[in-house]
C-alpha cells in the first residue's frame, strides 16, 4: 500500500543567540495508512520537534515531507494532519463544543454542520453530554479527551499526538490509552504518537521507532507483534519493551 | 453571622458619621453656610429636580462621559492591540509614548478650548485622553501577555493570518486584562468630567461651580453625592457585564 507520509532526509537546525543547534538530521520515515506508529526517545531528543515540523509549526532546514491523502480525500480541503498537544490547550473562553469545532472554522464549515460534527466527535470520546461546559469545569482526563475530539474533527490523514497522556495520573492514562485504541479501531485513523513511556508505546503501537543521538535520527525500529485488542499483561509486550529498553540504553551509552 | 455583623457595623459607622456631620453645624461648631448639614440635602435636591436643572446637568455630563469613554477606549484598544501585536509599532511609538504619556489630562485644557471652544467636544476630548492612556497600556500588556501556547494552537489548526490570530486568540485571551483597564478608566473618566466641565461646558461640574460662586453649598453637595451615586451605579453595571463576559473563568 502507498505510504500516507513519506519523510526523507529531514533535518532541522535552529538558531538561538547566534548558536546553531542541529536537532534532527537525515531522518527517513514512511508510514502506511491505518498504521499506529509510536516514537520514543529521551526527553529533549527532538520527538516533539518532528511533530512540530509535520504540523507546520517549525520549518525543516533540509529534506522533504510528502503527504499522500487517500484518493477519496484528494478533492477535499481537509488538512493532512491534526495535533493533540501534551497539555490539552483548550481555549478557556470557548465552551467544550466550540473548542471541538475550532479547527473547522477556518475552512468555512457552516455553523450548523460544525455543531453536528463537534457533537459526533464528543460522542466518540464519550463526552456527549458535556458540550456546553467550560473547559475549567472538566477534569484533566476529560480535557484531554476534548483535545482529542478537536483533532479528530479535522478528519486528518494522520493524527499526531505529542505525549498526550503524560500529564495524567496512571489510572486515567490507562483509561485513555484504551479509549484511543477503541477510537482508532472505529475510525481507522493513522496515528503518529510521541511518548517517552516505553510501555505505553509498546501497548499502543504497531511499530515503535527509537529516536536517538544529537542531532537525532532513527536509532532502531521494532515491530510489535501482539494482535489487537491487546492485553497489558501479554508477555509479548513485555518482551518487546525489554528489547526496546536494551536498545535505548545501548544507544545512549554510545553517545 | 459575621456577614450580618459586618453589615450592621458598616451601617452603624455611616449613621455615626452622618450624626456628627449633622451636629457640628447645628450646634454652631461649624458655619452652616460653609458646611451644610446632611438634613439640608433632600430639600436642595428636590428644588434642583423641580427646576429641571438637575436632569439637564446629569444628562449632559453623562453624554460627555459616555462619548469620551467610548472614543478613548476604542482608540486605546486599537492602538494598544497594534503595539502589543507588532514589535515594529511598539518600537516606533516607544519614545512618542514616553514624551506624551506624562502630560496630565488637565494640561490639555488650554488646547481643548482653543481647538473645540467651550463646547461638549472639549470635555469629551479631555475625558478621552485620560481614558486612552489607561486602556492603551492595559491592552498592550494584556495582548503581549497572551500565552504563546494558545497562539500555537491556532496556528496548528490553520489560523495563520494576523487577523485570525487577533480575532480567534489574542482578543478573547486579552479580554480580562482589557476589562481591568476599562474599569479603572471608568473611574478616571468620571473625575475628568468634573474637571472638564468646571471650565464652563454645561454639566454637573459647571453647575457645581455656579452654585459655589453663590455660596449655595447645599447644592454643591447635591451634585457631589449625585456623582457618587451615578459612579456606583455605572461601576456595578460594569462589574455585572464583566462577570458575564468572563464567565468562562474559574
Amino acid at each position: 500500500m502507498a505510504d500516507v507520509i513519506d519523510i526523507r532526509g529531514l533535518a532541522l537546525t535552529y538558531e538561538r543567540d547566534g548558536r546553531r543547534t542541529e536537532v534532527l538530521r537525515g531522518l527517513d520515515l514512511a508510514i502506511q495508512p491505518g498504521e499506529f506508529v509510536a516514537i520514543v526517545g529521551e526527553s529533549g531528543v527532538g520527538k516533539s520537534t518532528l511533530l512540530r515540523v509535520l504540523i507546520g509549526l517549525a520549518q525543516p532546514s533540509a529534506g522533504t515531507v510528502e503527504v499522500r491523502p487517500s484518493p477519496d480525500r484528494r478533492e477535499s480541503r481537509l488538512p493532512p494532519m491534526a495535533l493533540v498537544f501534551q497539555d490539552s490547550r483548550l481555549l478557556p473562553w470557548r465552551r467544550v463544543a466550540a473548542n471541538v469545532g475550532f479547527g473547522l472554522e477556518w475552512r468555512g464549515v457552516p455553523a450548523a454542520e460544525r455543531r453536528q460534527r463537534a457533537q459526533a466527535m464528543l460522542d466518540l470520546v464519550r463526552l456527549g453530554d458535556l458540550g456546553s461546559r467550560w473547559p475549567h469545569q472538566l477534569s484533566g482526563g476529560q480535557r484531554q479527551r476534548v483535545s482529542l475530539a478537536r483533532a479528530l474533527a479535522e478528519e486528518p490523514d494522520v493524527l499526531l499526538m505529542d505525549e498526550p497522556f503524560s500529564a495524567l495520573d496512571s489510572l486515567t492514562r490507562e483509561d485513555l490509552q484504551d479509549e484511543l485504541l477503541r477510537i482508532r479501531q472505529e475510525t481507522g485513523r493513522t496515528v503518529l504518537f510521541v511518548t517517552h513511556d516505553i510501555d505505553e508505546a509498546v501497548y499502543l503501537a504497531d511499530r515503535v521507532i527509537v529516536l536517538t543521538g544529537r542531532p537525532a535520527g532513527i536509532g532502531a525500529e521494532i515491530r510489535v507483534d501482539a494482535p489487537q485488542p491487546r492485553n497489558r499483561r501479554d508477555p509479548r509486550l513485555a518482551e518487546t519493551a525489554r528489547a526496546l529498553r536494551a536498545e535505548l540504553s545501548q544507544r545512549s551509552a554510545e553517545l | 453571622m459575621t456577614r450580618l455583623r459586618r453589615t450592621v457595623l458598616a451601617a452603624l459607622g455611616l449613621g455615626l458619621f452622618l450624626l456628627v456631620w449633622e451636629a457640628l453645624p447645628r450646634f454652631g461648631l461649624l458655619n452652616a453656610a460653609l458646611v451644610p448639614p446632611p438634613s439640608a440635602i433632600p430639600a436642595a435636591l428636590a428644588s434642583e429636580i423641580r427646576s429641571g436643572v438637575w436632569l439637564a446637568a446629569v444628562l449632559s455630563s453623562l453624554s460627555h462621559y459616555a462619548t469620551g469613554l467610548l472614543v478613548g477606549s476604542l482608540l486605546g484598544v486599537a492602538l494598544g492591540t497594534a503595539s502589543g501585536m507588532f514589535r515594529l509599532v511598539e518600537d516606533l511609538t516607544a519614545w512618542i509614548v514616553r514624551l506624551i504619556r506624562p502630560i496630565p489630562g488637565l494640561a490639555w485644557v488650554p488646547f481643548a478650548i482653543i481647538w473645540f471652544g467651550v463646547e461638549p467636544a472639549a470635555a469629551v476630548f479631555i475625558i478621552a485622553i485620560g481614558v486612552f492612556w489607561i486602556v492603551f497600556f492595559a491592552t498592550q500588556g494584556a495582548i503581549r501577555g497572551v500565552d504563546r501556547d494558545l497562539v500555537e494552537v491556532a496556528e496548528a489548526f490553520g489560523f495563520r493570518s494576523a487577523r485570525a490570530r487577533l480575532v480567534k486568540i489574542l482578543l478573547p485571551a486579552a479580554t480580562p486584562g482589557i476589562m481591568v483597564g476599562l474599569r479603572t478608566a471608568l473611574g478616571q473618566a468620571w473625575m475628568a468630567v468634573v474637571a472638564a466641565e468646571i471650565f464652563g461646558v454645561p454639566g454637573v461640574g459647571q453647575r457645581m461651580m455656579q452654585a459655589s460662586s453663590l455660596l449655595a453649598t447645599d447644592i454643591v453637595l447635591v451634585y457631589m453625592l449625585t456623582m457618587a451615586a451615578l459612579y456606583g451605579l455605572i461601576d456595578s453595571a460594569f462589574v455585572a457585564a464583566q462577570n458575564w463576559l468572563l464567565r468562562w473563568r474559574t
